[in-house]
């Protein structure tokens, strides 16, 4: 059995709500899906008791009703498995992993930012990477948004054009 | 007990040579904490790419660095492959290698530079900024372009590399080889160097792990972590090569690594050149490319570089994510300034190497029947430059003379 094989038998065998939610793409690369109601475990089972030691990158994505997070999580021996949840538009709570991987600060600014994420539990700290003026509520990176909502928000605050 | 006051470093500020703020709390002449606010710098490209066709986005993922453009050009385009399950000819693999690999020596001679500058050590500068021509104008030679080279194409590479110009690219190699050497003397010789660098910047192993550290940054704590290696693309596979490490801890390790580094890479060319496989350099790719998601991971000049794509069956990607080395090691800088004095500021964020643009040229591109007379070759200005200190009563000829018997 390969490495990846491994991973996706031992994910099944601890989560049996696993099944069917993991695959191997190719040599290195597992992907793996799992609801916010068992993310904490899966995702904390992952970094201390399965080797996965590095994160990678968070993606955030618009997926309509939802909005996903992947969060990209790596082996020292080059093998990544992104592991993949999602939450309601209406309700984009989550909680932070910074307490098992201090470099996720900044990746879960970013899709705060971009995406509109609550990120609970993320410590006090600058905004990133939005300009400190952006106006509230404009997330660029979900898919109805466009540059001219921007122009929208502003004229509605009365607030100065530039940032 | 001096009084303790807080000064923004930054956004915009000699010492830095791009875009960043630190907040610097101070006792003294002493850093007690100190904050990063980046963004400043955010283009919208990701969004950009939503809007645009997989090749269009190609050519503007090139453009998010002007050192590493070969780095995010090719990590892109190998998602892309992936997804639309293209299989890409050897040569090409090995013509990115190639372009990538040369594109390291020139992004860690001029970090070289750099770190030589913002000690004060400015000949350093000077010397490593002009071997760093000769890595110029072979990827000038090679691609039409001294950055953003626009060598990838989906499923392959858009140009092919002479005989003529692989001679020139080992006769390259031996000149830098020879002045690596040099630099590593220097490095490992050079009592005022070593002393200014070393215990500067310190990132102990446990901390480089738990912060997330990537690159030569990780390696001089001694992660041994190198995706040439532990994650193959392109033809890596097929070549032999050393992941450098140090367990300095400090900016004189990272300077170690990355001329180590240095060594390595004319190994990587100089086997790349001899074994580069016969055959087409691209196959042809669909314009529309089928739906799916693939994470591509490369190892540019300042570590992990990420993009995820995502791909809707259109011709657009439906998502696009990078996450640029410097974003993890941004992250460090905070926790290697603390307690640190701030006249070691500028060394400790030059020695991650943050990504700047370079592109402007020196010598600028006249058509042959429409050479103005105030264009001067590198020959002409190299002379120039030699007779103006001449005239001072400064004779460099001497010292010149090695460099050009190598065929500069």
């Amino acid at each position: 059995m390969t490495d990846e094989e491994t991973i996706q038998a031992e994910l099944v065998a601890r989560f049996p709500f696993m099944r069917d939610k993991v695959r191997v793409q190719r040599p290195r690369r597992v992907w793996a899906e799992v609801g916010q109601d068992h993310f904490a475990e899966v995702f904390g089972c992952l970094a201390r008791e399965m080797r996965f030691t590095m994160l990678s990158a968070i993606t955030g994505l618009d997926q309509g009703e939802t909005l996903g997070l992947i969060y990209h999580l790596a082996r020292e021996n080059g093998l990544v498995l992104s592991l993949a949840t999602g939450v309601p538009k209406a309700q984009p709570v989550v909680q932070t992993v910074t307490p098992l991987f201090a470099c996720a600060d900044v990746y879960e600014r970013e899709v705060a930012d971009l995406l509109g994420f609550q990120v609970q539990g993320l410590p006090q700290g600058p905004r990133y990477p939005l300009p400190d003026g952006w106006p509230a509520g404009q997330y660029p990176l979900r898919k109805d948004w466009k540059p001219e909502s921007l122009g929208d928000a502003k004229a509605e605050k009365g607030g100065p054009t530039s940032g | 007990m001096a009084d303790v006051i807080r000064i923004p470093i930054g956004p915009q500020h000699p010492a830095l040579k791009e875009p960043a703020n630190f907040m610097l709390t101070l006792g003294g002449e002493k850093i007690l904490e100190a904050g990063v606010r980046l963004g400043y710098n955010h283009r919208g490209i990701e969004k950009a790419c939503e809007q645009r066709t997989y090749i269009q986005d190609l050519y503007l993922l090139e453009r998010i660095c002007g050192i590493c453009s070969h780095s995010h050009s090719t990590c892109f385009v190998q998602a892309v492959e992936e997804i639309a399950a293209l299989e890409v000819p050897k040569r090409a693999a090995y013509l990115r290698t190639l372009v990538a690999e040369l594109e390291r020596i020139h992004s860690h001679l001029l970090w070289l530079g750099v770190a030589g500058h913002e000690v004060g050590f400015d000949t350093l500068l000077m010397y490593t900024w002009r071997d760093r021509e000769v890595v110029m104008d072979l990827l000038a030679a090679l691609t039409g372009n001294r950055v953003n080279y626009g060598l990838n194409t989906i499923g392959g590479v858009r140009r092919d590399v002479t005989p003529e110009q692989k001679e020139k690219i080992l006769q390259g190699m031996d000149i830098l080889e020879e002045r690596t050497r040099y630099y590593i003397q220097i490095a490992t010789q050079e009592t005022t160097l070593i002393q200014r660098l070393s215990g500067v910047g310190l990132l102990n192993h446990e901390d480089a792990l738990r912060l997330g550290a990537v690159g030569p940054t990780a390696r001089a704590s001694a992660v041994d972590r190198d995706l040439r290696r532990d994650d193959p693309y392109a033809a890596y596979r097929e070549v032999s090569f050393k992941v450098i490490t140090d367990n300095h801890n400090d900016v004189y390790g990272r300077t170690l690594v990355r001329v180590g580094e240095l060594m390595e890479c004319y190994g990587i060319i100089r086997q790349l050149l001899k074994q580069m496989p016969d055959g087409p350099i691209a196959v042809k790719a669909p314009r529309k490319i089928p739906a799916g998601e693939a994470l591509s991971r490369y190892e540019a000049p300042r570590g992990e570089d990420v993009h995820y794509v995502k791909a809707d069956g259109t011709d657009k990607p439906e998502r696009v994510k990078v996450r640029a080395p410097t974003l993890a090691n941004v992250q460090v800088v905070a926790h290697m300034l603390k307690n640190r004095y701030l006249a070691d500021m500028p060394i400790i964020i030059a020695a991650i190497d943050p990504c700047f643009s370079c592109t402007d040229r020196l010598i600028s591109v006249a058509q042959a029947d429409d050479r103005r007379a105030d264009v001067m070759t590198w020959g002409q200005l190299r002379d120039y430059s030699i007779a103006w200190y001449r005239r001072r009563g400064v004779d460099f000829s001497g010292l010149n003379r090695t460099f050009r018997k190598g065929g500069a």
